[in-house]
C-alpha cells in the first residue's frame, strides 16, 4: 500500500478552550461559555504536529530510514479554525484542510463522524500515517484515533510516548502508556498513532515561520466532500456545574492536621 | 433471578414509550430486552480492577449481564474467577493466546462477532488503558457513537459524564441501538466477587489477523495498593524538588498510611516518579477515602483527577494555592518539615 517510499502524514487538530482557562457552564445549561474565551490548539494535537515535524527532520538528517513527503494538517470547525491551522503550518505542516462545519455550542460533530471524514481524507490524499492527540481536552472522549483505525482496518498505537521508524519498508515501533507502565508495539505502515503528553515538547512558531505559514495552501472543504453527513447520535440533555467543593479551612500545625483528619474519620 | 427484573425494566420502558409518544428515537432498542455484555480485562489469568467496575455498571443497567473474557487458557483462570461474581448470567470465554495482550486489532473483531451473536443492547468496559484503546474501535465497527468515561447511569439510554476536565457535567442520551460505554472505575464499585455460579460458555473466535506485534512491556513494580482503587492516596508535586526528596518524604508517609503513591504532572515530567502514577485529567482518576498531597498547587488538570476524594488534605507553603480551595484541611507550611513530622507522629 506504500506507493512511494515516503511518509505522507495527516495531523488532525482541534481548536479548544485554552487549557489554562476554567470553563463556565452557560446559563441555559446547554454547554459551556465559549464567546470571548481564549481558544488554542488542543495540547495533544500540538504534540502530534511536533512529532510529524520531528519525523521530517530526522529523515532529512538521515537519522530515519524514511523521509517525510508531506504533512497535511486538518481541522473541522467554524471559521476560527483557520487560525489553528495557520499555527500548525507555522510549526511546520506543509498544507491544511479546513473542514467547515460551522460553529456550534455542543462541541461540533461527534468522534464517529470525524473518524468517517478522516477515513475519506486518508483515501483521497493517500495518507500512510495519521498522528492524532489521544483526547481533546473539551469533550475528553478519547475515541477518534481508535475509530479511524477501526474504519480503515489499520493497526493503531494509542497514547504514544515514543515513535520510531525502524526500516524503509515502513516498520514502526511505538512505545505507549498503559496502566502501570509502558508497552512497546511493532506494526507496519499504514498506521494510526495517538499521542500522549510525554512524546515530545512542541516548539513555538517563530515570527518568520508565522509569516511563511500565511502563504501555505489552506483549502476549504465540507463534510460532504468526503461523503459524510453531520449525524448526531448523542443528545445533550443538560450540562451542569459539578457539585461545588468547599475547602474546610486551614490548621496551624501537624497536630492540627492529624486532629482534623481524625475528626473527619479519615484516620 | 435476573430475568424477571429485566422483563420488568423492559415493560416499564415500553409503558413509558406508550404513554409519552414524543419518545420515539429509541423505541427499537426498547423493544428488545435489555441485555448487557461486560468486557473483562485480564492479565496473566487474573481479572483486573477495571473488570469489576464494568460489571458494577452493567448490573446498574438492570438487565441480565453476560461477561466476556479472552486470552491464553482463561477458562481455568480469569473466566473461573468471573463465574464466582454474584449476579452474572454467564461468562463467555475465548481461549486463544492471540488475545492475551488485549490488542485491539484482533480483539475488536472478536468482540464484534460475539456482540452480534449475543444480540446485546449494551456493551460496557472499564475506562482503563485496555478499554480506552479497544472500545472506540469496536464502536466504529458497529457504527455506534461510544459514550466514554461515564460516572452515572440515569436510565438505559441516558448517561452522565464529566467534560472539560471535570469542570462541567454532561447528561447525554444515546439514540444508537447498541450502547457502547466505558465507565469510570471510581464511580462504579461494590461487586460481590463470591457467591455466584455463572456458567462458562465457549465464545466464537473469528481468528482475525493481528496486525501489531507485541514487543515488550515495562511495568513499575510496587508492593503498595493500586493507585486507581486504593482507599488512601499520598501524592507529591513539584514542591518536592527532586526524585530523592520525593522518595525520602512521600514514600514513607504513604507506607505509614498503607496508601498508594500518586503525583502531579509536574512531578512526573521532572522525573520524580513513573508516568503511571500521574493523577489528573490525562492520568489516573482517583476517589479514595483520603487524598493527602504535599507540594501540589492544584491546577485544573490535577483537580480533575482527585476532587471526588472523600477527604482531601493538603500541605503547601503558598497560602493562595488553589489546592486549598478544595482541601478539607490545609496546612500552610514547609513540606520538608511538615511531612517527616507527620510521618513520625502517625507511626506512634
Amino acid at each position: 500500500s506504500i506507493d512511494s517510499f515516503g511518509l505522507r502524514i495527516l495531523v488532525p487538530v482541534k481548536r479548544v478552550i485554552d487549557y489554562a482557562v476554567k470553563p463556565r457552564v452557560n446559563k441555559a445549561n446547554t454547554g459551556v461559555e465559549t464567546a470571548g474565551v481564549k481558544h488554542s490548539l488542543n495540547p495533544f494535537d500540538e504534540i502530534s504536529v511536533e512529532e510529524a515535524i520531528r519525523l521530517r527532520e530526522s529523515g532529512a538528517k538521515n537519522q530515519s530510514p524514511m523521509k517525510v513527503d508531506n504533512i497535511l494538517a486538518l481541522s473541522a470547525g467554524g471559521a476560527k479554525c483557520a487560525d489553528t491551522l495557520r499555527t500548525a503550518m507555522a510549526m511546520g505542516a506543509d498544507r491544511a484542510f479546513h473542514v467547515d462545519v460551522g460553529d456550534s455550542a455542543d462541541g461540533g460533530p461527534e468522534p464517529l463522524t470525524i473518524a468517517k471524514m478522516l477515513q475519506g481524507v486518508v483515501k483521497s490524499e493517500n495518507i500512510n500515517l495519521v498522528l492524532l492527540g489521544k483526547q481533546a481536552i473539551d469533550g475528553d472522549q478519547g475515541q477518534t484515533g481508535q475509530m479511524l483505525a477501526g474504519l480503515l482496518g489499520w493497526p493503531q498505537a494509542t497514547q504514544a510516548s515514543k515513535v520510531e521508524i525502524k526500516d524503509a519498508d515502513g516498520t514502526v515501533e511505538v512505545t505507549h502508556e498503559v496502566d502501570g507502565g509502558v508497552e512497546t508495539l511493532r506494526a507496519k505502515l499504514p498506521l494510526v498513532v495517538t499521542t500522549d503528553l510525554r512524546l515530545n515538547t512542541p516548539r513555538y512558531a517563530t515570527l518568520p515561520n508565522i509569516m511563511k505559514a500565511k502563504k501555505k495552501p489552506l483549502e476549504k472543504k465540507t463534510l460532504a466532500d468526503f461523503g459524510v453527513e453531520d449525524k448526531r447520535r448523542l443528545k445533550t440533555l443538560k450540562v451542569t456545574e459539578p457539585p461545588a467543593r468547599q475547602g474546610g479551612g486551614k490548621v496551624e500545625n501537624v497536630d492540627g492536621l492529624i486532629g482534623k483528619l481524625k475528626e473527619l474519620g479519615a484516620l | 433471578m435476573l430475568l424477571p427484573q429485566a422483563r420488568f425494566s423492559a415493560l416499564r420502558a415500553l409503558r413509558a414509550a406508550r404513554t409519552t409518544p414524543s419518545i420515539t428515537a429509541s423505541t427499537s432498542a426498547l423493544a428488545r430486552l435489555l441485555s448487557t455484555l461486560a468486557v473483562l480485562e485480564q492479565r496473566d489469568g487474573k481479572l483486573q480492577s477495571s473488570s469489576l467496575s464494568a460489571i458494577a455498571a452493567a448490573q446498574k443497567l438492570g438487565g441480565p449481564v453476560t461477561a466476556f473474557v479472552a486470552g491464553a487458557g482463561v477458562k481455568g483462570t480469569s473466566a473461573a474467577e468471573a463465574a464466582q461474581i454474584k449476579g452474572l448470567e454467564k461468562v463467555i470465554a475465548v481461549e486463544n493466546e492471540a488475545y492475551e495482550k488485549g490488542l485491539p486489532e484482533n480483539y475488536a473483531p472478536l468482540l464484534v462477532e460475539n456482540i452480534q451473536k449475543g444480540e446485546y443492547t449494551h456493551i460496557v468496559a472499564g475506562h482503563s488503558a485496555f478499554g480506552k484503546s479497544l472500545l472506540p474501535r469496536v464502536a466504529a465497527l458497529l457504527d455506534v457513537q461510544q459514550v466514554s468515561d461515564i460516572t452515572g447511569i440515569e436510565s438505559e439510554d441516558t448517561f452522565v459524564r464529566p467534560i472539560y476536565a471535570g469542570n462541567a457535567i454532561l447528561t447525554v442520551q444515546s439514540t444508537d441501538a447498541i450502547k457502547v460505554l466505558t465507565v469510570r472505575g471510581t464511580s462504579f464499585q461494590g461487586v460481590e466477587t463470591t457467591g455466584g455460579s455463572a456458567s462458562i460458555e465457549e465464545g466464537s473466535d473469528p481468528n482475525a489477523p493481528l496486525q501489531t506485534e507485541w514487543v515488550s512491556e515495562e511495568l513499575a513494580k510496587s508492593e503498595r495498593p493500586d493507585l486507581g482503587t486504593a482507599s488512601r492516596v499520598v501524592s507529591g508535586g513539584r514542591g518536592l524538588k527532586n526524585k530523592e526528596e520525593f522518595e525520602r518524604l512521600i514514600v514513607p508517609l504513604a507506607d505509614t498510611l498503607g496508601a498508594a503513591v500518586g503525583a502531579s504532572r509536574a512531578a512526573v515530567d521532572s522525573g520524580f516518579v513513573d508516568n503511571s502514577l500521574q493523577v489528573g485529567q490525562t492520568g489516573k482518576n482517583v476517589a479514595p477515602q483520603l487524598y493527602l498531597c504535599a507540594g501540589i498547587s492544584g491546577a485544573i488538570q490535577h483537580l480533575a483527577g482527585m476532587k471526588d476524594s472523600k477527604v482531601i488534605a493538603a500541605i503547601n507553603k503558598d497560602p493562595d494555592a488553589p489546592i486549598f480551595q478544595v482541601a478539607d484541611v490545609g496546612l500552610v507550611g514547609d513540606l520538608f518539615e511538615a511531612v517527616p513530622e507527620l510521618t513520625e507522629k502517625l507511626k506512634q
